[in-house]
């Protein structure tokens, strides 16, 4: 230990933890000050294009064509959305089932190899996803999905399209799906960590099974937050930005099936980076894709990190 | 003796199996991604992909190597990593010892949280449009302030987590001797909290290393290794893209050594940041 501290005379000290106080203090006024300033700067470049177009032709326009100053978000907005919901859909029933089973069913060692699973799953980069995503998932919906979908199942709505190649919503929602299932299965597994024992003991004495119990006491208590998780893994699929925009096709359309090509906002911003300061208003619009994209995550994740911290006292951040 | 299949008996053996086929379609996922990555690219990987810079013609499948990449990734992500160090162990050190149960402490847990969940490309335009109003061009410093941007939020709350796990006897009984709680911070959380922090670096690290949307736009993209903080700087994660992007087989065969060398890095530190858990753990007062 360091002996010399302790030599000073006390209101020396006293003084260092006061100073020491107020300069730590100033420093966490950083990152409320960091999502402030992250807001006003993107608003700031983007705000001459509210001058030149009305905030209701941007959102629902849907030409995008910068040389002739047209600039419609609505295709990749949808496009978002769809390779979102996709995502989201494809990743729910099996994360829920997965965290269940680990909180209710699995045994501790099976427990202890799933936490440095999901680890790993989450620490691969996203752009090793994208990879992953045209060697392996973009072929197999080209080969395999569409046509049997083609086949068997052609009478749905949503899974018709004529997109030859299998970049596509689906694509990116499968690779997305992978990519955000560490964080849901994480949160919805610490939120029934929260269930008390003493519930599930009842619900088992009183001759219920294990699926009983988990359906009527475990799960409605950890609905909201089982919510919250999945609105956390939703903002995570939103902002992702280089394995999807890997795998999607990148056309600027409204996609009408989940077969079609999209183009997400984030693919949008990193595809075009490069020209953006040469065309008026480009980096403008770019910036305001930014902003939008920031806009929803904020919303997304202010309330669910309310809703988790309400449930757990304090939202774990380990993962 | 019998057993009865009541209806709630055959639910819970479809929802039990439901479970499991879930679990390993997680579990597959991994085994999956880590098989294609390592089929893909063990067989384009070879001493000349680690040891050379790019030479002429070498996106067309010509002579070189991607060291500028490796080199420019460890650069960035170790100049990022120290850059967020200095800001949030600060903080996460204040928000255990001043401010551990204060309302401010909430409200700037919560806006660490907000800002781990800001995608990498808002980080990317915001370091862009940052470095606009300063006069900077792309360069390996616009990379590291994006990339200590990002590992803020990520590195303070994971220390915050871990400081605490701090055992409350330890930090009272160096107040009851009368140390300050500056000393008590100084010489007894981050001695006895050590392993944990350098697992939050670690992490921090690890997310750093593997980001490309956040330096697509601030670090640029060069064949040289940087000579100084303002030259452009290659990445790991934009060559992976750059090569898949060309026609040529070859370069795309790199492309695949490039991910299959990025993922080890990022294995290696994940399981690197366990390893020291588990090794320096030990001298820590339990």
């Amino acid at each position: 230990m360091g002996a010399k501290v302790y030599l000073s005379p006390l209101p020396a000290r006293r003084d260092q933890d006061r100073s020491a106080s107020r300069t730590l203090f100033l420093l966490t006024l950083l990152p409320p000050a960091l999502v402030l300033v992250i807001l006003i700067a993107l608003a700031a470049r983007a705000w001459p294009i509210l001058g030149e177009h009305t905030l209701w032709e941007l959102l629902a326009g849907t030409v995008w064509k910068p040389l002739q100053g047209l600039f419609g978000f609505w295709p990749f907005i949808a496009g978002t959305v769809w390779v979102t919901v996709a995502a989201v859909a494809l990743a729910v029933p099996p994360c829920l089932l997965t965290a269940i089973y680990l909180s209710e069913y699995a045994r501790q060692s099976i427990r202890a190899i799933m936490k440095p699973l999901l680890d790993l799953l989450a620490a691969i980069p996203s752009v090793v996803y994208g990879v992953w995503g045209m060697v392996a998932i973009v072929p197999w919906v080209e080969h395999s999905l569409v046509p049997f979908f083609r086949r068997w199942l052609g009478f749905l709505p949503f899974f018709v399209s004529a997109n030859p190649t299998g970049f596509s919503v689906l694509a990116g929602g499968i690779v997305l799906a992978v990519m955000i299932a560490p964080f849901i299965i994480a949160v919805t597994y610490e939120v029934m960590a929260t269930v008390p024992e003493g519930l599930r003991q009842a619900s088992l004495a009183l001759g219920a099974t294990r699926w009983q119990t988990v359906k009527s006491a475990v799960l409605p208590q950890t609905l909201p937050g089982i919510l919250a998780g999945i609105v956390l893994g939703s903002s995570r699929a939103l902002g992702e930005t280089m394995a999807v925009l890997m795998v999607v096709g990148n056309v600027a359309q409204v996609p009408g099936s989940v077969f079609d090509a999209a183009y997400p906002l984030p693919a949008l911003i990193a595809n075009n980076y490069g020209e953006m300061m040469s065309i008026p208003m480009y980096d403008a619009a770019l910036m305001g894709a930014a902003l939008i994209l920031l806009a929803i995550v904020l919303v997304f994740n202010v309330a669910s990190t309310l809703v988790l911290r309400r449930i757990m006292g304090r939202v774990r951040r380990a993962w | 003796m019998k057993r009865h299949w009541h209806k709630r008996h055959i639910e819970e053996a479809i929802l039990k199996g439901l479970m499991l086929v879930s679990f390993l379609v997680v579990a597959g996922a991994l085994v999956l991604i880590l098989g294609t990555v390592l089929v893909k690219g063990l067989p384009a990987l070879n001493w000349q992909m680690v040891t050379q810079t790019p030479k002429g013609g070498y996106y067309l499948g010509k002579e070189g190597g991607i060291l500028n990449a490796i080199l420019g990734s460890l650069y960035l992500a170790g100049g990022g990593t120290l850059l967020a160090l200095i800001f949030s162990l600060p903080i996460a050190l204040y928000l255990e010892t001043y401010a551990s149960k204060s309302s401010w402490g909430r409200y700037v847990r919560l806006s660490l949280d907000v800002l781990w969940g800001i995608p990498s490309i808002v980080y990317g335009a915001f370091g862009f449009t940052l470095m606009l109003s300063l006069g900077l061009r792309a360069s390996l410093l616009g990379g590291i302030i994006a990339l200590a941007l990002l590992e803020l939020p990520i590195m303070t709350r994971a220390m915050d987590e871990v400081i605490r796990l701090m055992p409350a006897d330890l930090e009272q009984a160096a107040l009851a001797l009368g140390s300050t709680r500056l000393e008590t911070a100084v010489h007894v959380v981050t001695r006895q909290m050590l392993p944990g922090i350098l697992t939050a670096i670690l992490l921090a690290f690890g997310r750093g290393i593997g980001d490309a949307a956040s330096v697509l736009f601030t670090a640029g993209y060069t064949d040289r290794i940087p000579t100084s903080l303002m030259r452009p700087v290659a990445s790991l994660p934009l060559a992976v893209f750059f090569q898949l992007g060309t026609p040529f087989p070859e370069v795309q065969q790199r492309a695949y050594a490039s991910a299959l060398i990025l993922t080890v890095i990022v294995l290696a530190i994940s399981l690197g940041s366990r390893w020291v858990a588990a090794r320096m753990g030990k001298y820590t007062v339990k």
